[in-house]
């Protein structure tokens, strides 16, 4: 992946409306959504030659042909990394187009997490969790609330991390959620509103957890020598990486288990691009939990491991803070789209479309995903 | 309770891990060794990610170790552990240098503590499955 810096840039970013209940396919949702990015872009279906659809295979890149009426698809692929997946995918379109396979590819991620099948159902039938389920589910150990729940306890007692310090993030986010129109959660919450939200799995809050939500988000990828005279602004993808924990497929048996894969794809990510940490103005971290959004902030290098409960509190990272994140609201406030709606608030930030949640002088950004239970990838961008 | 009653996830059948299962339902809890170079390794595999070796034994566990991390859940993800709320999930150290998640049993909460010594118990939860949890020592 050497020499990929700028190469290659978000041209299209797509979203439709967030809520708990769609009444509509998961097709529909993702179909609105990649067309709604291609239309940004400024291209027409039939210039797509790549689709990297969401891992689960619920829409398949065959849908894409028949749907959109693309003639030519050369590239097809899928990153099964659960949470990480959007963007380890913006990695394989990146790979896809500098190798001269693809111009154009379409992420599309989209779901009915709320008004489908929820998440007890769904963990218990992915192939990446059998481990999880011979050795762990039988016993109980069954959602990622209470996987990651080890995660952070473990983290509190080594580093004296405190419910109030994962409190400051819940807080932070949906402060920015109140400013997004299409933000599920627009109620305000205060550090107290977390403490006295039901415990879910101890130490992990209600309001320490995602949504779960509908909806649909989607990106074109392109080669920037094509985008300079697109309909956007091109925003270039200086660097990209991906990262597997140890014992990626099971917590229990990981040697340190406040450690995630994103401190491996952190510094390839941060080396690509030629930056430092300081560098960035504005960062989305995929937040399914609000410790594993304290954890990648340690693991990206912006704090020293066991310093993230500090480094969140104080308003750091809210609006008008050094490092402010997740100015839509996140996975905790705006919606679980899977992190793709983390990529398309990245890009709106740095094109100045960030609304009332945009960050003054926002010129290189980082985002992030994070899942299957420790798998982290990272991507960091300029306008 | 037969399977058919039984409303928990119960292990898929893998030819790799059998040896364990059927250890746990002696209540003999035996641990997967590679027969080359002596590492323990848990969960079941097929290769020693130390030596790639693919021959293995299977040693008794000693049932000794200590707590590496917790969680107690007051939300059931599955209707099968309603009854079971709240449930303490320890992260256990086991003495042969691998860990095991299990149910933690008579336990107060306030208890619980990075390094406390456990002790490894069987619970028969069908005719055919035998689940580990462990105690205070």
């Amino acid at each position: 992946m050497a020499g990929i810096t700028d190469k290659c840039s978000v041209t299209g970013i797509g979203e439709t409306e967030y809520s708990r209940n769609s009444g509509r396919s998961v097709a529909a949702l993702q179909m609105e959504a990649s067309l709604k990015a291609i239309a940004d872009a400024g291209l027409q279906p039939s210039d797509i030659d790549g689709v990297i659809p969401y891992f689960n295979m619920e829409v398949v890149a065959e849908e894409f042909i028949t749907n959109l009426g693309i003639t030519d698809l050369r590239y097809s692929a899928i990153t099964p990394l659960g949470g990480a997946s959007a963007v380890a995918a913006i990695q394989a379109a990146v790979s896809a187009i500098v190798a001269g396979v693809a111009n154009h590819v379409l992420l599309p991620i989209g779901r009915n997490g709320s008004s489908g099948e929820r998440i007890g159902g769904r963990v218990q039938a992915m192939p990446q969790f059998r481990v999880l389920g011979e050795f762990e589910m039988p016993s109980g150990n069954i959602a990622p609330p209470q996987l990651y729940a080890h995660m952070a306890r473990r983290h509190m007692e080594m580093y004296g991390t405190t419910s109030r310090q994962l409190a400051e993030i819940a807080v932070a986010e949906r402060a920015n959620a109140i400013l997004n129109d299409n933000a599920v959660m627009q109620k305000p919450m205060t550090i107290e509103d977390h403490q006295n939200s039901r415990m879910i799995s101890d130490p992990l809050r209600l309001f320490d957890c995602c949504l779960e939500s509908d909806g649909a988000a989607a990106v074109v990828i392109s080669n920037t020598e094509r985008a300079k005279d697109l309909r956007q602004k091109p925003i270039y993808i200086m660097g990209v990486a991906e990262g597997h924990p140890d014992s990626p497929s099971n917590i229990t048996q990981r040697p340190d288990l406040t450690t995630l894969g994103t401190a491996k794809a952190a510094p390839i990510a941060f080396d690509m691009a030629g930056i430092d940490r300081k560098d960035i103005d504005v960062a989305e971290i995929y937040d399914c939990f609000t410790y594993i959004v304290m954890c990648q902030l340690e693991d990206l290098g912006f704090c020293a491991k066991g310093e993230g409960g500090d480094f969140v509190s104080n308003g750091r990272i809210a609006l008008g803070g050094e490092l402010p994140i997740n100015t839509h609201g996140g996975l905790l406030s705006q919606s679980h789209i899977v992190g793709m709606n983390h990529v398309c608030e990245l890009v709106k930030q740095l094109r100045g479309d960030g609304g009332k949640a945009q960050v003054a002088n926002a010129n290189i950004g980082l985002v992030t995903g994070f899942g299957d239970l420790g798998d982290g990838s990272v991507a960091i961008m300029r306008n | 309770m037969n399977q058919l009653e039984y409303d928990k996830p119960v292990p898929p059948l893998n030819r790799d891990s059998k040896p364990f299962w059927d250890s746990m339902k002696a209540h003999d809890m035996r641990l997967q060794r590679c027969a080359d170079c002596g590492k323990v390794r848990h969960y079941p595999r097929p290769v020693c990610d130390n030596c790639l070796s693919m021959e293995c034994d299977w040693v008794r566990a000693s049932g000794k170790g200590k707590v590496h991390s917790w969680t107690i859940s007051h939300h059931a993800f599955l209707p099968g552990f309603i009854a079971d709320l709240p449930m303490t999930l320890v992260t256990v150290d086991l003495d042969e240098g691998v860990r095991i998640c299990a149910q933690m049993r008579d336990c107060e909460p306030e208890q619980l503590q990075v390094d406390m010594p456990v002790e490894l118990g069987y619970e028969d939860a069908t005719s055919d499955l035998t689940l580990p949890v462990f105690r205070p020592a």
